[in-house]
Parts: structure tokens; sequence; C-alpha cells
């Protein structure tokens, strides 16, 4: 089998954001970047699809700024064989049709049995790249996948759905989208990460897809940052002491609830 | 929890390439994941997690630095900032990986056989057999030369005899790497687990290094094959050849013990508040104790990854280690004594890494050459005098 990764290169989940001067994007300088967490769902599912000897062939896919490719090299450094990166999408960030349409110009002419893609983009949560890059590809697609058996041609997934979990079987190919929960990532070994400079990173400009960055942000685009605003800072909060009268600290945080947070 | 690469005031990242910050975010996300939600747990019933070993095999942490026998093969910076991140969460576990890789695998790979390679490195290397370096004895540590332990050939044998003290791993080891006296100077030997005549025995009652295991090693006419001495080994140069590898290590290695006791201290500091509803990071008498620990951690950081660049060039020398390892222990050992300044009472409890990480940092300071026969190195090759031994009184 060959496996097709969607790899997105986002700020650590543990930055301190800050809004840019221009008050549409977020200020870049000391940002972390990272493998999207969800991405790296989708890499271990194909890495162990590898190990088990299922897959003899794993391709990390990102669109993004040339910082993204040390993102690229991370998976490799887990153990993806290849790596094909579209270089750009400064300005098309958070427009998730326009990044499923340079995704699926860059994957369809590629052999494949299966796209992995994270459920969502850690930052922009859209959790819909990896069903519109399916339509455009004319695949079937099964999101929030937390369990897939692989079978000759097919897979049987389990998806997560309000409640309960749903089993949807499918042919291949398709695109599967990875939730939390699918599995465990495993950490770069040292090995890995001196190898991954030897493997081959494929670059790709938009134009090269007859695409441009420029229509994709300007007359096609279906998404348009206004402003970005941090959320209000947190009120301090008030603690009831209630060690010694248990009743009475209730009867106090009762009447705050009624009172001041107007709960009921 | 603020984090030095938020406070990277020198662009110190900059310095690393896309592997060694790949390598350090690793080892470190690795040290957070498995070991800090425990350390604290360990350090306290004396455990050393040895269930752990096969995991820091398989992240390729042992003998990370070597390219023979399909090891990672990393440069120096590298192979630094692995201790860095291991310290950061503990200098036991930084310990663990220093004695396998710098003074276990080390003399087997530079000395040792086609055969003693072949069969320990790789198990080494995988975590499927532990070492453990026996130098020092019970009355001599500064002055390894003076040694007791010897060994005489009688017939195909070679028989030990003699004492080794605060042996780190000494218990778990399967292979003890012994330096002992011969008639031809000091040589090398590797003595299996279990062979008759050599016990091992717990260092018991350690307030520091508590996550470590430190064993005293015995030997009673311990009889050991011929093949069992490491051929390449010539004198008490070998042993200190090793120790200038995991010297390298542990210059780097204080630096994570000293980041991890900063980041508590910033952190402690800005959120304590006393006197008039403001943090204590808004005194100045704070502030000045964190921006003394944070200026040295820049200046130690600067002073390894230039090491590092030598070690790999082939330019370091012993005296450039001893200058890393004195200044960046004794930094650490600083750091970690005001960050329990900062943090008053609870500096004292075992809710914050501090206390661990002063008590460790006491054997760091003194093990691989105490900070004073490192100031004795340096004083030596600023002078050209050693003054290990100065002249005695006329006897
Ligand atoms: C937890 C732990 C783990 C260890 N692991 C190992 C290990 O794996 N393998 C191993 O071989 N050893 C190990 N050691 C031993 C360590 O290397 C020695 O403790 C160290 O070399 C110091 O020796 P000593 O304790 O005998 O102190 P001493 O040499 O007796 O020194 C005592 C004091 O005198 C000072 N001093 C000594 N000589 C001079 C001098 N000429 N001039 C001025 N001052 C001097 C020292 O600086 C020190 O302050 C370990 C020690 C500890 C605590």
């Amino acid at each position: 089998m060959k496996c097709i990764v969607c790899m997105t290169h986002v700020p650590d989940t543990a930055s301190i954001i800050k809004i840019g001067a221009d008050g549409k994007h977020i200020d870049e300088t000391g940002i972390k970047w990272i493998v999207s967490p969800y991405d790296e769902y989708a890499l271990e599912e194909a890495l162990k699809l590898a190990d088990e000897g299922k897959a003899d062939e794993v391709t990390v896919v990102t669109y993004g700024p040339q910082r993204a490719e040390a993102g690229l090299r991370e998976c490799l450094a887990r153990g993806a064989h290849k790596a094909v990166h579209i270089v750009g999408g400064e300005k098309t960030l958070g427009d998730s049709l326009a990044i499923a349409k340079v995704l699926a110009a860059a994957l369809k002419d590629r052999e494949y049995d299966v796209i992995l893609v994270g459920v969502k983009g850690v930052g922009t949560d859209n959790s819909q790249v990896g069903q519109m890059l399916a339509e455009l590809l004319d695949l079937p697609h099964v999101s929030n996948v937390v369990k897939i058996d692989w079978n000759d041609g097919a897979v049987a997934v389990e998806r997560e759905v309000e409640g309960g979990h749903e089993v949807v079987e499918s042919p291949l190919p398709a695109v599967l989208t990875a939730q939390k929960g699918l599995n465990e990532p495993r950490y770069a070994a040292l090995k890995g990460i001196m190898a991954a400079k030897r493997k081959p990173v494929e670059k790709i400009e938009l134009s090269a897809l007859g695409l441009d960055e420029d229509t994709l942000a300007g007359a096609d685009a279906t998404y348009n940052v206004r402003s970005l605003e941090l959320p209000p800072e947190k009120a301090a909060g008030t603690i009831i002491q209630g060690e010694d009268d248990p009743q009475a600290a209730a009867a106090e945080l009762v009447k705050l609830l009624h009172e001041e947070a107007k709960a009921f | 929890m603020v984090q030095l690469h938020d406070l990277d005031l020198y662009h110190i990242d900059a310095l690393l390439t896309d592997e060694e910050r790949m390598i350090r975010d690793t080892v470190r996300q690795w040290a957070a994941d498995r070991v800090l939600p425990h350390i604290e747990e360990w350090a306290w019933n004396e455990h050393f997690p040895i269930e752990l070993v096969p995991e820091m095999a398989k992240l390729g942490l042992l003998g990370a630095n070597y390219p023979d026998y399909d090891l990672p093969g990393l440069g120096g910076v590298g192979y630094g900032l692995i201790n860095q991140e291991l310290e950061r969460a503990d200098s036991g576990l930084r310990s663990f990986v220093s004695v396998q890789s710098a003074l276990v695998m080390y003399p087997i790979l530079q000395w040792g056989s086609k055969e003693q390679k072949d069969r320990w490195i790789p198990r080494l290397g995988h975590g499927e057999a532990i070492g453990c370096f026996g130098l020092t004895e019970p009355d001599f540590g500064s002055n390894p030369g003076a040694m007791r332990t010897t060994a005489v050939q009688d017939g195909q044998e070679w028989v030990l005899n003699g004492e080794k003290a605060w042996i780190t791993n000494g218990s778990i080891a399967d292979i003890a790497v012994v330096w002992a006296r011969t008639p031809g100077g000091v040589r090398g030997f590797l003595v299996e687990r279990g062979t008759p005549g050599f016990t091992a025995v717990d260092h018991h009652g350690k307030y520091s290094l508590r996550a470590s295991v430190t064993s005293q090693l015995v030997f009673e006419d311990c009889r050991i094959p011929a093949d069992a001495i490491l051929p390449g080994t010539t004198g008490l140069k070998n042993p200190l050849m090793c120790l200038t590898q995991a010297r390298y290590g542990i210059a780097w290695g204080a630096l994570g013990s000293a980041m991890a006791t900063f980041s508590a201290a910033r952190d402690y500091a800005v959120s304590r508040i006393q006197f008039g509803g403001r943090p204590i990071a808004a005194h100045q008498l704070q502030q000045e104790k964190l921006v003394w620990m944070y200026s040295e951690i820049v200046k130690g950081q600067l002073l390894v990854l230039q090491l590092g660049r030598m070690k790999d060039a082939g330019t370091m020398t012993h005296q450039a280690v001893s200058l890393a390892k004195r200044n960046n222990v004794w930094v650490a050992r600083e750091c970690a004594k005001l960050a329990r300044e900062i943090h008053g009472a609870a500096g004292i409890v075992n809710e914050y890494p501090i206390m661990r990480h002063l008590m460790n940092i006491e054997t760091v300071y003194t093990y691989e050459g105490t900070h004073d026969i490192h100031t004795l190195i340096l004083g030596q090759y600023l002078t050209g005098i050693p003054a290990f031994d100065p002249p005695h009184p006329a006897e």
C-alpha cells in the first residue's frame, strides 16, 4: 500500500499567542512550530502499516511556508519515506477550500491507496480540509476516525459520533480524518532524526500546479479574516471557604450564583 | 509554565541545526511525558526507573554519539542536548545514560577487542545490558592513581582483588568496566555480573541522586578469563579519557538542572503574592536572583556550544572540558540554591522540583572530578605548576 499523510505546521499548543500589528494575523515572532497533533495520529497510523509490512511507502505532504519543512523533517524522522512541500499558504491560512484545492492539485496524479489527514489543524480548528479534499478528488471519506481495520482494498472504520461510535466500511482509496484516540504517536528515534536529512523533500511551486495564491486568496477566496482578537482576560475567581461551615458555604454559593452570576 | 525558548534573548536556538533542535525537543518531550510525572515519587522511594531503559534504548539515547554498530552517530552538540534534557528531568537519569555511553561503551569501543565489541556494544545500545564503571575506591577518590585494586595473571585467568566505591549502576550492571593495577600498570577489565568472587552492595541513605543506583563493588579472588582485559588499555590515562567524555556530557547536563530550577523559580516568583497584592517578582531582590540565574545559564549555553563544535572538530582538550564542567555545575548549584530561596517554604517540599535538583547537584559537583580538582587542572594549565600533590614538608 501507498499512504499519503497531509500535515500542517502549527504554533505549539503551549505558545503564548499575540495578535500581529495588522489585527488579522497572529504575531509569529518567538512562536515555536510543531506538527499539528491530529496529523501526528494520521502519520502514526501510516507508520504502523509500514511497520507491519502492509505499507511500502508513506509520503507526507504539506502546503505551507518555508519553515514548514521542519515539520516534514519531523515526520521523516519518525519514519515517513518521503515528503512533498507545496510552498506557500501565508495568504490562504484558514481557508479550508483553498488548502484543499492546492492539496488536490498536488495529489490528483499520484498513486496512493489511502490519504490520512488530521481531523483538524490546531489553531484554525476548521475540521474541513479532509472532507473537501475527498470531494475534489472524488473519493469516499470517513471523518473523526478512532479505529481502522485494514482489509484488502477496503477499510472498516470506527468514527466518533455524538454519544458513541459508528462503524463504517469504505472501499479504498479513501480519505480518513484522524481523531484523538486513534493511536499513541511515537517519538522520533535519534537514528531517525539523523536519517531524515538524507530523505527526499520534493518542492513544488503553486504555479507548477496551475494555481496562484493571490487568486486563491482574492477572487476565489471563500474565507476572509476581518479581525482577530484575544479572548477577554478571565476575572479572578471567588473562593468560598467551606471547611468550617459547609452549609453556610453552600448557601453563600447559591446566593452568588443567583445574584451575581445570574445563573438562575 | 515559562519555557526558556520563550526567553531566548541570545537566539541560541538559531545556533543549533534542525536536527539538533529536533533531538532536544524529542528528548524533552519524552522526559516530560515519561519521567516528570513520576520522578518525585521515584526519588522519594529510592527507585531507579529501570523499566524505562528499553524506551531510552528505543529512542537511541544509549551510546547516541557513536556511529558504529548501527548507533545514531550524533555530533557533540546533539549528544550534549540529550544530557541537558535528561538532567532537566533528573540528574539520576542523566547519570545512567552518561555511565552507559561515556564510561562503558566508550572504553569498549576504544580499547576493546572485536569479540568484546561484538558481544557488548549491541546489547548495551539496545538496553539489553547495563554497564557500570569502577574507578573510585573507598580510600581513593580524587587520586585514583593510588588505587589498591589489583589484577594478577594466573595461567589462563586474571585474579582481581580490591574494592570500588560509589559506583553508579553497580548492582544492576550486567557488565562492569573495572580499573585495576597490574604489574604492567593500570588496565581495564570487563567483569560480568555473577562472576564468583564479585559482589555489589548498594550505598543506602543517600540524600542525593536518589533515583540512581550507587553501589560498592567487592572483588575477592575474583577469577576472570584472560580475554576479559581491555587489550588496548595501557595506564591511568585510559580511565581519565573516559572521564573527559563523561564530563563533557555533564557540562551540558548541569545546564538542564539549572534550567529546571530557574524556570520553576521564575514561575513561582511571578505568581506568589506577598505585600500589597504584588508578586514577589515585583521586588528588586528577587529580580536580581532571576537575572543572575538567567545570565549564567545563557553564558553556560554558549560555553558548551563552542565546546561541542570543538569536540566535532577534534580540537577539544581535557582542560577545556574541565572549565565547562566546573563552571556549569557551579552555576547549576547556585541556581538550585537561589530557586530554593525564592520558593520560601515551598522550596523544601517535593511538590516542587527544587530540593531534588539541589540535592542531586551536590553529587554532580563532586563526581567526575570535584570542583576543586578542576580548579587545579585549570591552575596547572595556566601556570604550568601542578598543585594536586604539593611538596611535602621535610620528611
Ligand atoms: C552518587 C555518586 C555516584 C558516583 N559514581 C561513580 C562511578 O560510577 N564510578 C566511579 O568510579 N566513581 C563514582 N563516584 C565517585 C566520585 O567520582 C568521587 O566521589 C570523586 O572522585 C571524589 O572522591 P572522594 O569522594 O573520595 O573525595 P576526596 O577525593 O576524598 O575529596 C574530598 C574533598 O577534598 C578535596 N580534595 C581532594 N584532593 C584535593 C587536592 N589535591 N587539592 C585540594 N583539594 C582536594 C576534594 O575537592 C573534596 O572537596 C560517584 C560518587 C557519587 C557521590
